[in-house]
């Protein structure tokens, strides 16, 4: 791919002038010493180890920590764009809600027929256990990430969205964390939306969320499935700025039909879990007996109003591509508006038609597995060798129902710091959203992953993707 | 607070401890060597080993002893399930597992410090090297310790620390205090010895008490006072009556916390009458070999105690 001008770049203008949102920043950036930010650069990456904020990658044995490489120039949203973002944000989350909903009781989407039952029945984070039952308050989605990407000054598209466990909001929160203890003057001359109360708002939204069952202060315990979970730096993190318990599930039994966890003074009710284990392994009873990252007997409890889980166990639906592609039909069905953000084109080679476009036409495209996530098994057509090409037309044929392709979209680009100065890089943007009974709450900015490799439109951190703070300007 | 986390917060102090306890033998082992000829040294380094309590592991190893193998055993090998690497990996796994319950401060030091060590680590430790790791090791016990004392709350997870680490110091001064006794010797006529004072000396050093002693007890070095000085002077903070009275006070502070007291509380209560009670003439007179064999265990039934009491387990 040529880099360049077929791309959009969020720091300058065509004609090489800086955009409004960046004009503070690049007035600091053009007096600073590049000596002296190369060296910030480094201690950046040193005070991420000390504070050990890493992430584990499976090798052969055991588990080994690494880093999620930091990038220091910022990503810039200005108020009003963030303004029309967070509008589109809000409908989409508040329709996701409604989908489970529905969904899981009377699927008047299928009986209108804006959505196909196979859709349902084959898909595997779907989960009959959930027929018929609404959750404490009516929300399933209390933690979403809607991943977006950019093509031009007013083109946002939604790429995927996020219901099952999003990850990565440590991250927001770290990156600002180092950005105001590198640079505070910044922080000075450009006005950021603050992003540091997401737990305190976190822990606000989920107390919300609780079964009638709790007391006035409800007790919260974040999930995890231990010290070896990829995440689990996050998963510590949360507990500990909200000032939750951080539980395994050796921890917890079901007592008296409540879900009680082991204390020094004893079994304690607990009123929500923010779970960070995925749906099979939540309950060895209901679903996969080999887990020993659950608890039995906590889907019961559930069930019969004991516990609130979050997000709801089933919402993995959502995640998946083939509901994404008819992600513009649900919006408008449960909001009666037009999708203000617009899906990525989808085709579905389930479809015939759509399969025949899609192989005629594979170099050119993006091919995702409709389950697939964290950027596996996808084909990325012009990156692809004529090999990789045939091999995965093979898989699409053998089995088309598996996949969807996308456009190679112009994903927008950024300004890294690289040793010869600054350079446009790809990147995406993964916005949180909180939700509870009477509100959707979404902060102000969210994880900016960025591909560090010149050209390289993947930006997940398992192959080669990096972070960056992502501001908000205030008015 | 999570059982299970009190547990986390126990054994991180624990490992630590016992990280700092080999640091500290390591570094009387070499202050010795170097005043010594190599065959002299030889012996030296046969009894630290055999005072760290690793002497099968490190001679199902190893046919000779020579200082860059001893201690780059007790450093860093991986025959040695007790090496200082090995421990401070342990620690801090348990502060990740009990992340939530320490303070910012105590993470960043512990986990600082285990990159250091496990960089110094890496490789075999030579001459240039020991004295300095040395060093950085027994410096982040005490930065460890700093941090825990002026960034923790004064709630349970405090004293689950405490109650850790005090157990752990008192099994290590009694088991370095028996082997002495117990094994070190060839046999009883060396009593008295040149070799005889020379083993007190690195016992002392080894739990950094060679200066305290010497300042109060003047130039008398006998095994009857160095045994009084590490067993029943409270001043001493590597002294077993001194692990017991901060045992005691942690545990009473975890019992009023709770509201009420358990089996630890009895167990301790047990055994500071039979320390208080005790002289050290009354201590030989019942060999100490048996006081201390008693002791270690009803450190051990505390220890045990604790985690029933608090549920660390189950």
């Amino acid at each position: 791919m040529s880099g360049g001008a077929e791309f959009f770049n969020e720091m300058r203008e065509p004609d090489g002038s800086v955009r409004s949102a960046y004009s503070n920043y690049c007035q600091w950036y053009d007096g600073q010493d590049p000596k002296l930010l190369r060296r910030k650069h480094s201690e950046a990456e040193t005070n991420f180890r000390k504070t050990g904020i890493t992430f584990n990658v499976y090798g052969e044995d055991e588990a080994e920590e690494r880093l999620i490489p930091f990038d220091m120039v910022p990503r810039i949203i200005d108020a009003a764009e963030w303004r029309r973002l967070s509008r589109g944000i809000e409908q989409r989350v508040s329709a996701l809600n409604a989908f489970m909903h529905d969904l899981y009781h009377r699927q008047e989407i299928v009986r209108a027929g804006r959505l196909p039952q196979r859709l349902l029945r084959n898909n595997e984070a779907w989960l009959s256990n959930m027929v018929g039952f609404t959750p404490p308050g009516g929300v399933y989605t209390h933690i979403t990430g809607i991943d977006l990407v950019r093509t031009g000054p007013d083109e946002f598209y939604v790429l995927e969205d996020n219901a099952r466990t999003p990850s990565g909001v440590s991250y927001m929160l770290e990156n600002r964390e180092t950005m105001m203890a590198m640079f505070p003057e910044l922080f000075l001359r450009c006005q950021v939306e603050s992003v540091s109360d997401y737990p305190r708002r976190l822990a606000k939204s989920l107390a919300a969320c609780a079964p009638s069952c709790a007391g006035d202060k409800p007790v919260v315990a974040v999930l995890t499935p231990g010290i070896y979970n990829s995440a689990y730096f996050e998963h510590a993190f949360l507990a500990d700025q909200m000032g939750a318990e951080l539980v395994e599930g050796s921890d917890l039994r079901v007592i008296d039909g409540r879900v009680a966890m082991r204390t020094t003074s004893g079994y304690k009710a607990v009123d929500v879990i923010y779970r960070r284990v995925d749906d099979e392994f939540l309950d060895p009873l209901t679903f996969n007996p080999d887990s020993v990252l659950g608890v039995p007997g906590i889907m019961d409890v559930y069930r019969a109003g004991g516990i609130t889980i979050a997000n709801a166990p089933g919402t993995g639906v959502c995640d998946d591509k083939a509901i994404y592609s008819f992600m513009p039909e649900i919006v408008e069905f449960y909001t009666g508006e037009k999708p203000l953000l617009p899906n990525v084109q989808t085709w579905r080679c389930a479809d015939e038609d759509s399969l025949k476009y899609v192989l005629d036409n594979l170099a050119e495209l993006v091919v995702k597995e409709v389950h697939g996530s964290g950027g596996y098994g996808m084909l990325v057509g012009p990156a692809a060798t004529k090999k990789e090409v045939e091999e995965f037309r093979a898989k699409i044929v053998a089995n088309p129902s598996n996949y969807i392709a996308q456009p190679t979209l112009s994903l927008s680009t950024c300004p890294i710091f690289t040793k010869k100065g600054l350079a446009p890089r790809h990147v995406d943007l993964r916005p949180f959203v909180l939700m509870s009974p009477d509100k959707i709450d979404i902060t102000p900015g969210g994880l900016t992953r960025v591909a560090l490799k010149e050209g390289s439109l993947v930006v997940n951190s398992s192959q080669g993707g990096g972070t960056k703070d992502t501001w908000v300007l205030k008015d | 607070m999570l059982g299970r986390t009190a547990n986390g917060l126990f054994w991180m102090f624990r490992y630590l401890e016992r990280a700092e306890n080999t640091a500290r033998l390591l570094d009387a082992g070499l202050r010795m060597a170097l005043t010594r000829d190599l065959v002299t040294a030889e012996e030296e380094w046969r009894s630290v080993i055999a005072t760290s309590g690793q002497r099968q592991a490190y001679e199902a190893k190893h046919a000779s002893y020579t200082g860059m193998q001893a201690w780059n055993f007790l450093l860093r090998e991986t025959g040695n399930p007790a090496s200082i690497l090995s421990m401070f990996g342990l620690v801090r796994q348990n502060a990740r597992l009990s992340r939530n319950a320490i303070s910012g401060e105590l993470w960043e030091a512990i986990n600082e410090n285990w990159l250091m060590i496990d960089e110094q680590l890496a490789k075999p430790v030579g001459e240039n090297r020991v004295l300095e790791t040395v060093a950085t090791i027994r410096r982040a016990g005490t930065l460890a310790r700093g941090a825990l004392q002026g960034s923790m709350l004064r709630e349970e997870g405090y004293h689950f620390a405490l109650t850790g680490m005090f157990v752990e110091r008192a099994d290590a001064i009694a088991r370095i205090l028996d082997i002495k006794y117990y094994l070190l010797l060839p046999s009883l006529s060396y009593v008295g010895s040149s070799l005889d004072t020379g083993q007190w000396d690195t016992v002392l050093r080894s739990v950094s008490g060679d200066r305290a002693y010497r300042w109060l007890n003047a130039a008398q070095v006998d095994a009857r006072s160095i045994c009084e000085f590490l067993i029943l002077d409270d001043r001493f903070p590597r002294s077993l009556a001194f692990c017991h009275s901060e045992l005691r006070a942690n545990l009473a502070a975890l019992a009023r916390i709770h509201g009420s007291e358990g089996q630890s509380n009895a167990l301790m209560r047990d055994a500071d009458m039979r320390l208080t009670n005790l002289s050290i003439d009354e201590i030989f007179d019942q060999g100490l070999h048996e006081f201390l064999l008693d002791f270690t265990s009803s450190n051990a039934a505390i220890g045990n105690a604790i985690a029933a009491d608090y549920r660390f387990l189950s």
